[in-house]
């Protein structure tokens, strides 16, 4: 056991995981942190269904995988902001929208392992519950130098976009463009989305972006405080659920970052039980 | 024996298709099953999507996975996995709910992380498994071959528990739904109401899970009553459709994945989505006649 683990500490495709995982986490957990505030969780939750289909739409096609992917989100992530009134979609749409294509997924996962003839059976299950340990050298520094851009967007329109999340008449009456903030914030959830499966899997990466700053707006009220503490929580729970996949092996990788995520979510509900004032609201006492 | 081996093509006689379909065995205990499920479905869906609980039901029927992967780990029936996991489920959520009413950033966001954790949770039961099983998919995306007659039997079983409960408490239920504080001054048990609701939905999600798999019950769940609620706004009319056409797209798509090599799933959602679509172009249509048609159900706030 602890033979494997040293031994796993020394290998390539552990640095490779490390140093991807580190930025897309980052990114995830910024990007995370306007999900929860804007409550479009929902969203998210979708683009993790498109995400599956368009990396299996793009690998029945013969292309890469990645290309489906950040085209598929973003594109997901455009159409769902152009939907919703102001770009925030509704929820029977969104879920009405992804129960196809998730339906989509499924036919072009069959289609593309008929296809094949069983050469890479297993790309289903890749794609949905991520392999960051089967990150190469080329991969990850393409999933670095996305995951920085990402986070440098975030970070360069954080404060209007926290200015129009807040308030949005008065953002949109002192000039802020609401309406473009809206899209071009969900193209970043779609690119982030795109991100994170590679490292956790279309099916919980939304585990990624929402859990990391549902705890940190627990743990704070100061907007900027919590978006920082939120990317770096993402990376924290990140880094904690590969040493434990390394330590344990048969542990994979993708439920270690998720337990990891999930223990740090729960404990802020410990450390911080409630904000809201108790008991003033339960209209069956009355 | 009908034929050699395997299905035959697709004629347009649908008496033929359905008489041959219907001496295989599994199949008429997939349409039966099927029935069953959707009628569920429909019903329980419909007040969902009243409700605008789409999120909770989502997180439901996610939780069908690691049930269904827990209860091949173990061991232990299937259909138990799913029953035990998604009504355990309906009660964290509703538990973690605090004042009773739905929607907010932090719901939304506990019950994203709950969601995710739950699929962690199957995927690690699947690779703890390492079995004979040939992967998640089955379990994720349907199957409608090897349903027993005793599966059949419990999903009826439980239907006609789930759908006699929403009998009982329907009326108050929709009026809980679509006005909660006037409710609750009236006296009904608003809180009460909702958990019995989410535990509800779990049991339907969990039928809904065994025919369409684990991520495409939502498919079942959410469109037919969206398409309801799109084309009337009487309630007791569009439950009724709502339910009809959950019957209408499971039946189809089983045919149609009997007859075609793709997942039921996604024959389900393709012609459930098509339905909603339909809906929607009636609608803009007709409002497009008549000027404003708005919908006196959801548009009309007390």
């Amino acid at each position: 056991m602890t033979e494997l683990a040293v031994s796993a500490w020394g290998q390539p495709f552990f640095h490779n995981a490390v140093l991807a995982g580190t930025f897309i986490a980052l990114a995830a957990g910024l990007v995370g942190y306007f999900l929860v505030l804007r409550a479009q969780i929902f969203t998210g939750d979708a683009l993790s269904h498109v995400a599956f289909t368009g990396a299996m739409a793009a690998l029945a096609g013969g292309y890469d995988l990645r290309l489906g992917l950040f085209v598929g989100c973003v594109a997901a992530g455009l159409l769902l902001a152009g939907i919703g009134r102001s770009g925030r979609a509704d929820d029977v749409v969104i879920g009405s929208a992804f129960a196809w294509i998730l339906g989509l997924g499924s036919f072009f996962l069959t289609l593309y392992t008929t296809s094949r003839s069983g050469a890479m059976g297993g790309a289903g299950t890749t794609v949905l519950f991520g392999s960051i340990f089967g990150l190469s050298t080329g991969q990850t520094l393409v999933a670095v130098l996305v995951a920085v851009a990402i986070s440098a967007v975030v970070l360069l329109i954080a404060r209007p976009l926290l200015f129009a999340t807040v308030d949005e008449s008065v953002a949109a009456a002192r000039g802020v463009p609401v309406r473009v903030l809206g899209f071009g914030f969900l193209a970043l959830v779609g690119a982030c989305a795109g991100e994170a499966t590679q490292a956790v899997g279309s099916l919980l990466l939304l585990g990624l972006l929402a859990a990391p700053a549902g705890a940190a707006i627990r743990l704070t009220d100061r907007p900027f405080r919590a978006l920082a503490l939120s990317g770096g929580l993402a990376v924290a729970e990140l880094w904690a659920g590969l040493a434990a996949s390394a330590l344990i092996p048969s542990l994979p990788p993708s439920f270690a970052i998720m337990a990891a995520a999930t223990a740090v979510y729960g404990a802020t509900f410990l450390i911080r039980p409630q904000r809201a004032p108790l008991g003033t609201a339960s209209p069956a006492a009355g | 024996m009908p034929q050699s081996d395997g299905p035959t093509a697709f004629s347009w006689n649908l008496l033929a298709d359905f008489q041959q379909m219907w001496s295989y065995p599994f199949m008429v205990n997939a349409f039966r099953a099927g029935a069953v499920v959707a009628v569920v479905a429909g019903a329980v869906g419909w007040f969902m999507v009243l409700r605008r609980q789409t999120f909770a039901g989502h997180t439901l029927s996610m939780v069908a996975f690691p049930g269904a992967a827990f209860a091949t780990l173990v061991g232990m029936s299937l259909s138990l996995g799913y029953f035990g996991f998604c009504v355990a489920a309906a009660l964290a959520i509703a538990g973690l709910r605090r004042d009773g009413q739905p929607g907010g950033a932090g719901e939304s966001a506990a019950t994203g992380v709950v969601q995710a954790f739950l699929l962690a949770c199957g995927y690690l039961f699947m690779a703890l498994y390492k079995g004979l099983l040939e992967g998640p998919q089955a379990l994720l995306f349907g199957s409608f071959l090897g349903i027993t007659g005793d599966q059949v039997l419990i999903l009826a079983a439980v239907a006609i528990a789930v759908l006699a409960v929403l009998a009982v408490m329907g009326r108050q239920l929709l009026f809980a739904s679509v006005d909660p504080q006037v409710a609750a001054g009236r006296g009904v048990r608003v809180r009460l109401l909702s958990t019995l609701f989410l535990v509800l939905l779990g049991a339907a999600t969990a039928e809904a899970a065994q025919i369409t798999g684990a991520l495409l019950v939502f498919a079942l769940m959410v469109l037919p009553a969206a398409t309801a609620q799109q084309l009337t706004a009487r309630p007791g009319r569009s439950l009724l459709l709502s339910v009809a056409i959950g019957l209408a797209v499971t039946w189809l798509g089983l045919l149609a994945a009997f007859y075609w090599p793709y997942p039921l799933g996604f024959f389900v959602s393709t012609f459930a989505f098509a339905a909603f679509l339909a809906a929607h172009a009636a609608r803009a249509l007709a409002g497009v006649r008549a000027r404003q048609g708005r919908p006196a159900l959801l548009g009309g706030a007390a």
